[in-house]
């Protein structure tokens, strides 16, 4: 899982969910790997994010812990080669393979095994 | 297919691309062969997405994510995330009719400009008519042939030939 799908998912699908936004990451192995670096897709992926999740996404894996994001996309953000490259790396390249995503308001695990998390509910859930 | 989508219509490179009901892989990977930026393949079912990892890794392909989930109860929060949604849905049998169209409409919810799918040529009427009532586009690309292998008891036959068309659907609200 990469922090962009990270971005993309609620457990609101949950029937007593509200927001289920952020989930949690508790990730136990991670990888990264190279993807070809294209600005343009990423100040259009910009556009779409949620950014403050994703600066706090980067706090709870130890691979991008480290890396130093702005708090705030502006517009210079956007046009610096270097931030997008950085921004490139967090958002494609680092990828949970094991662990789990944890609802913030129930606590329910979803478990993330070969790099796929498990989204998927019971009935008495729905 | 997806060089259709590509040099006819320009809905890959450089795209977001959703692949719902992705199985092995198979338009996940052509998609991300043909320059998508990023693609997320969505299956419920387990062994389907252990076929498509492997194929990935095999391939060495990195960047399509999946996910197990439903795609017929997705999170709003995936909504209009996608440039393309591609995919190859389960065709309605007696137990579950209509599937296809209920895979349609989750297409549309997560794409901003096109949806590609497949349909038997003989629900064409219904499926342009029902396009027309959502304020969908709906253009057939092309006509093909599709072989299903005889899995089905019920199937006599070893295996059937069935036509279908393969769409591009474009959601109502850009
Ligand atoms: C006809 S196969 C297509 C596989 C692949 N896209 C291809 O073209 O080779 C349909 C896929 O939809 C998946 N599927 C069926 N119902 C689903 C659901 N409710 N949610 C997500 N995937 C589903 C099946 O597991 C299967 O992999």
């Amino acid at each position: 899982m990469k922090i962009l799908t990270h971005n993309m998912l609620t457990s609101n699908i949950i029937k007593s969910v509200k927001d289920g936004y952020p989930l949690k990451i508790a990730a136990t192995e991670v990888q990264e790997v190279d993807v070809d670096f294209n600005p343009e897709f990423i100040q259009r992926l910009l556009a779409k994010l949620n950014w403050s999740v994703i600066c706090e996404a980067i706090t709870q894996l130890d691979a991008t812990k480290d890396i130093e994001l702005p708090e705030n996309l502006t517009d210079e953000v956007k046009e610096d080669e270097d931030m997008l490259r950085k921004i490139h790396h967090v958002l494609l390249e680092v990828e949970v393979i094991e662990g789990k995503l944890i609802c913030p308001e129930t606590g329910r695990e979803f478990p993330i095994n070969k790099g796929i998390p498990n989204m998927l509910l019971n009935d008495e859930e729905v | 297919m997806l060089h259709t989508m590509e040099t006819q219509f320009g809905d890959i490179d450089g795209r977001r691309v959703a692949d719902i009901g992705c199985g092995s892989g198979r338009l996940s990977i052509g998609s991300a062969m043909l320059g998508a930026g990023y693609v997320l393949g969505i299956d419920i079912d387990e062994d389907a997405l252990d076929i498509c990892y492997n194929n990935l890794t095999d391939l060495e392909i990195s960047t399509v994510d999946m996910l197990r989930m439903d795609a017929l109860a997705l999170p709003p929060s995936l909504c209009k995330c996608f440039d393309t949604v591609v995919m190859n849905p389960p065709f309605g049998t007696k137990h579950n009719k209509g599937i296809d169209m209920k895979f349609l409409r989750a297409g549309l919810e997560l794409s901003t400009t096109a949806v590609y799918s497949l349909h038997k040529t003989s629900t064409r009427e219904h499926i342009l008519k029902v396009c027309n009532d959502w304020g969908v586009k709906a253009q057939v690309v092309a006509e093909l042939r599709y072989d299903i292998p005889a899995t089905y008891k019920h199937h006599k036959k070893r295996s059937v030939d069935i036509e279908v068309d393969f769409y591009r659907f474009e959601p109502a609200n850009k």
